[in-house]
């Protein structure tokens, strides 16, 4: 068996007081508890503050292109459906540059865990607004305020039946921890939104302001009742709701391909002999 | 000597009026009969209506071009009589029912078969017109029933014994209509008396030819004229177990495609136009991460979305530097649906030895064109799995590094999860871990690696262009994939009082070495060379230029969205010897 220490990576790069820090230590946790080895799973991400991530913890990384994880991860996942993928990803990776693979990787249900490190700021390219940057606020490319109203992603993923919807709060370790482990655990494609302070670039959405709003979803929440859970994702956000919002049991995308029923296709042999009745056809 | 037979057909007609299906079955019908056949489409952008061809050339000599002027114009429409009648050989008929084009014509080259009413009356339907066509078409060139009765039954399995049935005797009463009404038809057909020969397109043959090589993953996003390859491939991905998916978009497509590639198969994308306007990022990616992935790119004319179901060779350079960046790659474009199958095999073979993106560039012409052989070789076809691969953890995951600088230019690559081996990518520029770095001393090593030590290794693996004629040729028409066919008729055609010679490339990028075979000499020492191509620039011509200095003395360029037609470079070669 492996120990904590085993997934240590490189040394991040991030400021000091990143909301990313409490984020990287609580998925090692999750990983380590879940016994998930380093060489057992792959991170892939695109590209941003968080999207950095699996430089440092160690595992099989695919640290691809600015919006576009989510199409190798799928990639991966319908080669070997046999290892588990996780995304890790920034609000403008995830909700703006590839907000067009998000939507259709929730209806393809593929089977992959997606961290958003939400926050609400673009942090690598130093501080312009978000998808979900409040409307109204000042940064320097947006110097009379945000002018677009913010994207929720509970909301939406909601709407398109995501299989699993979840919000955490990067300080919040303990509790995210459980969440991140379920999503992972979760059969089927899997958001968790998770909420970071950026210290930089982000003045409004402190470690202070969310934590007089961020609450737990206690036991008796019911996470599988659809409109509920749409209810609870459109409620005004002087109070956030962390934990997992909605759920459901469908089957993912891997299941409904019949060839890969047998095996995964990377296990699936090849030998040139046996497509040679194929020119046949052609006579 | 007798002239060879040599017939050209044309079937005009709106979308939707089924001259696919005739063109199709006729072809089909031509090649198990054992005649050469070529055939090319023409078509609108639109699913109904318009004005639409299907021209099938056929002959007991080989034939790899179409001519402008037809024997036999099959007419569904009026707009086929008033647009093709001045395109009809000597001696040609056209056949049209009178009823359904709402006209009658009369004269020596016109034939009225009522399609509609031999259908009703035989097959009790008006949809077996079709049929009824077909079956005229071999009435009026006196070839026997016997093979396209077979052909009913195989395309009409699923219809059951009684739609079959009713065509058969529909095409019998078609057929027996031209055999009595068609006085005037003196077409002399040969009968081959061979073996029937196979019939293949090029974008069956670059699906046949994946399949053939391996590839387990296939993703795309529908776009004319590239679809067809998908089509293919999706046809056959049960029986070979690929996984065939239809992605929200092209950048998602060739994302897709690398993730697949990461994962340890062999994988593949394609796209048209704008289509692969949106892969370029990804196509940087694949050189950076040096990911094996092969692109087929079916081009149309441009800018923009251009003319949708037409023709052009508008994009080489685009796709030689398609991608930010500087990074390997190889380009090759078959001319034939042979080159087809050989080169998406190299292209498997080489993205993957030396861990590249390798794109094959058709276009719509060679894409939909139909070709007869008797076989093709598969005795050329390799398969290697370069991948590292090992089903136990026997290595320690520290002692792997994806970007090794030990192993020289390619650097063992390992599939994710069958060892210890961590398999770390990034689109950054990294170390030989494949983690981030910065320092200027790293990224000139890496630049070395991934570039100028592959360059030269790949280079060894392109063969010599296609050359036709003598030692030392007067007149040189060069081309590049899809005007094999048509340079090679029309040269073949002109070589019985000239002296003049073909060469044609298909492996493009990187050019050919000299020490394979010397073009540049061949090309220095004409007096004529004519580099010929389907769109407005001379872009291989520009390439030639670029990478060796030589300049061609003559160029003729196309760019109206159509293929060239024999008569037509024929007079334009010509018109280039004449005017020195
Ligand atoms: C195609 C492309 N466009 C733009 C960029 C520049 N860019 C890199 S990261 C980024 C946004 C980062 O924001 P987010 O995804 O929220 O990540 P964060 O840094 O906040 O974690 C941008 C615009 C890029 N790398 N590629
Ligand atoms: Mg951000």
């Amino acid at each position: 068996m492996n120990a904590l220490s085993d997934y240590k990576g490189q040394e991040p790069a991030w400021c000091p007081g990143c909301g990313n820090f409490p984020i990287l230590e609580t998925l090692k946790t999750a990983l380590f508890e879940l016994g998930m080895e380093s060489h057992q799973f792959t991170i892939v991400s695109g590209i941003g503050q968080a999207a950095k991530l699996p430089h440092y913890l160690k595992c099989n990384t695919f640290n691809g292109l600015h919006g576009r994880a989510l199409p190798p991860a799928t990639g991966m996942r319908l080669v070997n459906h046999e290892m588990p993928v996780i995304v890790t990803s920034g609000d403008g990776d995830c909700y703006g540059e590839g907000g067009n693979h998000l939507i259709h990787a929730i209806r393809r249900n593929i089977n992959v865990t997606l961290l958003v490190h939400d926050n609400q700021i673009y942090g690598l390219t130093k501080g312009q607004a978000s998808p979900t940057t409040t409307e109204g606020v000042v940064t320097k490319t947006q110097p009379f305020g945000a002018n677009a109203s913010e994207l929720n992603p509970i909301s939406l993923a909601i709407g398109l039946d995501c299989s699993f919807v979840a919000r955490g709060y990067a300080a919040d370790s303990v509790f995210l921890k459980s969440i991140i482990k379920e999503a992972i655990t979760h059969k089927g494609f899997a958001l968790v939104d998770i909420l970071q302070p950026c210290v930089t670039f982000n003045k409004l959405n402190t470690y202070s302001w969310y934590k007089e709003r961020v609450y737990h979803l206690d036991e008796t929440y019911n996470p599988y009742d659809r409109a509920e859970a749409f209810k609870l994702a459109i409620k005004p956000p002087d109070k956030i709701p962390t934990g997992i919002i909605y759920k459901n049991n469908k089957l993912t995308f891997e299941e409904r391909i019949s060839i890969l029923k047998e095996s995964p296709l990377v296990k699936q042999g090849f030998s040139l002999k046996t497509t040679l009745k194929e020119l046949d056809t052609f006579y | 000597m007798r002239e060879s037979m040599d017939y050209t057909i044309l079937i005009g007609g709106k979308a939707g009026q089924g001259l696919q299906t005739i063109g199709g079955v006729l072809a089909r019908l031509f090649s198990r009969m054992g005649y050469h056949v070529f055939s090319h489409q023409d078509y609108m952008s639109r699913i109904r209506g318009g004005h639409n061809f299907y021209q099938l050339r056929f002959s007991d000599k080989e034939v790899s071009s179409s001519k402008k002027k037809a024997h036999i114009i099959v007419a569904l429409d009026l707009t086929t009589i008033e647009l093709h009648k001045e395109d009809l050989e000597e001696n040609g008929i056209i056949i049209f029912d009178a009823q359904s084009v709402k006209q009658t014509f009369t004269g020596q080259e016109y034939l009225n078969v009522p399609f509609d009413k031999i259908a009703v009356e035989n097959g009790g339907d008006k949809i077996m017109s079709n049929t009824a066509a077909i079956g005229a078409v071999l009435g009026m060139l006196r070839l026997e029933m016997t093979l396209l009765e077979e052909i009913i039954h195989t395309n009409l399995k699923k219809k059951g014994n009684d739609i079959i049935n009713k065509n058969i005797l529909t095409a019998k009463a078609g057929y027996q209509y031209a055999i009595n009404e068609c006085t005037q038809c003196s077409f002399a057909v040969s009968m081959p008396g061979k073996n029937g020969n196979m019939l293949i397109d090029t974008s069956q043959a670059v699906g046949l030819g994946s399949i053939m090589s391996g590839c387990k993953f296939y993703c795309g996003y529908p776009m004319t004229p590239s679809t067809a390859v998908m089509n293919y491939i999706g046809s056959k991905a049960q029986e070979y177990s690929i996984v065939v998916e239809q992605t929200e978009d092209e950048i998602s497509s060739i994302n897709m495609a690398l993730g697949a590639s990461y994962g340890g198969v062999r994988s593949m994308t394609g796209s048209s136009g704008g289509g692969f306007a949106l892969m370029t990022e990804g196509v940087s990616l694949a050189g950076m991460m040096e990911l094996p992935v092969v692109i087929t790119l079916a081009q149309r004319p441009g800018p923009a979305t251009g003319l949708p179901t037409r023709t052009e060779q508008g994009d080489l350079l685009f796709v030689l530097h398609s991608g930010h960046g500087e990074f390997p790659r190889v380009v090759f474009a078959p001319g034939n649906p042979e080159q087809g199958l050989y080169l998406t095999n190299k292209a498997f073979d080489l993205a993957e030895k030396y861990q590249i993106p390798a794109f094959i560039i058709t276009d719509q012409y060679i894409a939909d064109a139909q070709w007869t052989y008797e076989s093709l070789d598969t005795n050329n076809l390799v398969y290697n799995d370069y991948r590292l691969r090992s089903s136990e953890g026997e290595e320690a995951e520290s002692a792997y590094k994806r970007y090794s600088f030990s192993e020289g230019a390619v650097s063992p690559l390992a599939v994710p999860g069958d060892s210890k081996r961590l398999v770390v990518l990034d689109s950054d520029e990294h170390d030989e871990d494949g983690h981030m770095i910065e320092d200027a001393e790293m990224r000139t090593k890496m630049m070395q690696k991934r570039l100028f030590q592959k360059l030269p290794l790949i280079q060894q693996e392109i063969e010599a262009p296609f050359y036709f004629g003598g030692e030392k040729p007067d007149i040189v028409v060069t081309g590049w994939g899809s005007t094999y066919g048509i340079i090679k008729d029309a040269v073949m055609s002109l070589s019985k009082t000239q002296n003049i010679a073909m060469l044609h490339f298909s492996q493009i990028y990187p050019l050919p070495l000299y020490e394979h075979f010397d073009y540049l000499k061949i090309l220095s020492e004409a007096r004529i060379t004519i580099c010929v191509e389907n769109n407005a620039t001379g872009q291989f011509a520009y390439l030639m230029r670029a990478e060796t200095g030589y300049k061609f003395t003559h160029n003729i360029n196309h760019f109206d969205g159509r293929p060239f037609l024999l008569e037509s470079l024929t007079g334009e070669i010509n018109e280039c010897i004449e005017r020195l």
